[in-house]
């Protein structure tokens, strides 16, 4: 960033140079170094509009109905992630967990925590499911395979969703007031937003996928992007 | 890359002595795919069909008048190299594509911007535009597939050869531990709705599928069929369709492509040769 900048300033007073070359201005040092400030300052706060203000006011948070914590669940099943979010015979994956699942323990209050008072009185007593948030939810025109990746491509679940299993809480979700789409999808951090990332979960745009498609699967199928075919993950 | 094994070429074989055109194939496949519809349907030219029967004739008075009925689904052309169908060349949004390894054209609808290229392109009509965004009656909204994504005004769409039900039924196989599916694990909605069995599906490619045993593909030749009476529509414009027709009338196959008054059916264009001057 500080590269860009001095190159912004160095081509500023290039050209205020010449133009008080060619001009018949008075005061040379003030009209060198005005535009500059002005101009830099004017840099600074449309950067900090762009990627600090537009991104506050564009995103949503949105707290999860109950704050699920992974790590005491963790402890009491026998069968890991799996537990909870399982493959259904169909091939179609579970996902969120639906209340069924949290009934067979959970019919009564067992601790003390405020969260599962919240989860039992609000949604078990009631039989209502929790609307969770998911983080990962695709646009509509998207098809992703749990079955391929897990099962065909053996991967496991943290190569993709992090470390989750071992959070003591649930962070908040935030939500595109535009598109309706998590925020999960474009990344949440300033460096996800300028083509970086560093783990495969910050981000999750259509070229994460196909860049990965093409490294572990080396398909170019698709005759137009020499790349996997759009119906692979597309519907 | 070296190949493990052959490309699958999905492919649909129709049989048009067993089509009765009782239209059920088309209502199956708008029920599928979540086609939109309008209250008043009477101009056909904004209908959305991406599977329509067509009704042929013989054009001889009675009693010698004759009638065929004719599905056209979208044809799936593979072209004269790798996938260099027309729609698929014309598209500069890449929102149409071929894909190799199934043979399948896809549309993906969020990336198309409604220039209508490839309309213009397809010699089969089988592309259809959004001129307005669907309107679904009370209470429809919720009996749509969640497994096909609905599409908004101002944007081309056209048969899948139902690939959803190829996306669920390989994410089923997965589960169970298979790579590769078999033959009526995948089928599309308009073959398993057709009611005199007409249409069939599967796998060009695979010599045991029943479409490649019903019509017999020479792939040297860009997929012509070898079996007696069949053939496949406008064949010696060179699109190199996955559709195939069957019938044992021959002004039925006739009609399935121009042929001149002096021209015998089903005989291959050799446009090189007609195109050399003649020697003098």
């Amino acid at each position: 960033m500080s590269e860009t900048d001095d190159k912004v300033i160095e081509e500023g007073s290039e050209e205020t140079r010449e133009q008080a070359d060619s001009g018949n201005a008075g005061d040379e040092e003030q009209s060198k170094g005005l535009p500059t400030l002005f101009f830099f300052i004017g840099f600074i706060i449309s950067l900090v509009v762009g990627w600090v203000v537009f991104p506050a006011i564009l995103y949503s948070s949105k707290k999860q109905p109950v704050d699920f914590n992974h790590v005491i669940h963790m402890e009491l099943v026998d069968n890991g992630c799996e537990s909870c979010h399982f493959f259904r015979e169909d091939g179609t994956f579970s996902g969120a967990p639906r209340l069924a699942q949290c009934v067979d323990c959970h019919e009564d209050i067992q601790t003390e925590s405020e969260n599962e008072k919240v989860f039992v009185e609000t949604y078990v007593s009631n039989g209502i499911e929790v609307p969770w948030y998911i983080y990962a939810k695709q646009p509509d025109c998207v098809f992703f395979s749990h079955a391929a990746h897990v099962k065909l491509a053996n991967m496991d679940c943290v190569t993709c969703h992090g470390h989750i299993g071992e959070s003591t809480s649930l962070r908040e979700y935030e939500e595109n007031v535009l598109t309706g789409y998590s925020r999960d999808i474009w990344g949440a951090k300033l460096w996800n937003m300028l083509t970086l990332k560093k783990e495969p979960w910050e981000r999750m745009k259509m070229d994460d996928c196909a860049e990965c498609h093409l490294e572990k699967t080396g398909r170019k199928t698709s005759i137009q992007t020499q790349k996997d075919g759009c119906l692979v993950c597309h519907k | 890359m070296k190949k493990e094994r052959i490309d699958k070429k999905f492919g649909m074989v129709i049989d048009l002595d067993a089509c009765t055109g009782c239209g059920s194939c088309m209502v199956a496949c708008m029920a599928e795919n979540n086609v939109p519809f309008k209250k008043d349907e009477t101009n056909k030219l904004d209908s959305i069909t991406w599977m329509r029967v067509y009704k042929l004739t013989n054009k001889k008075p009675f009693p010698e008048t004759e009638i065929c009925y004719l599905p056209r689904p979208c044809m799936h052309c593979e072209g004269q190299h790798s996938g260099h169908s027309p729609c698929v060349s014309v598209c500069p949004a890449t929102a149409t594509d071929y894909d190799m390894d199934t043979g399948i054209v896809s549309q993906i609808y969020t990336r198309c911007f409604g220039c209508r290229y490839c309309m213009a392109a397809c010699p089969y009509h089988a592309r259809y535009f959004n001129w307005w965004d669907p309107v679904w009656p009370d209470g429809m909204e919720k009996s749509l597939s969640p497994n096909v994504s609905p599409r908004m005004r101002g944007i081309v769409e056209k048969c899948s050869f139902c690939f959803h039900r190829y996306q669920l039924a390989l994410d089923k196989a997965y589960v169970k531990g298979r790579r590769e599916l078999k033959e009526h694990e995948y089928q599309t909605s308009c073959t398993q709705a057709c009611p005199s069995g007409a249409i069939t599906f599967g796998d060009l490619n695979n010599p045991d599928h029943q479409v490649h045993r019903l019509v017999k593909p020479d792939n040297r030749h860009h997929g012509r069929p070898t079996a007696k009476n069949a053939f496949r529509l406008l064949e010696r414009l060179g699109t190199n369709p996955k559709v195939y027709y069957l019938s044992s009338k021959e002004w039925v196959r006739r009609a399935g492509d121009n042929y001149l008054d002096n021209e015998e059916t089903g005989k291959p264009l050799n446009l090189m040769k007609e195109l050399q001057p003649e020697p003098h």
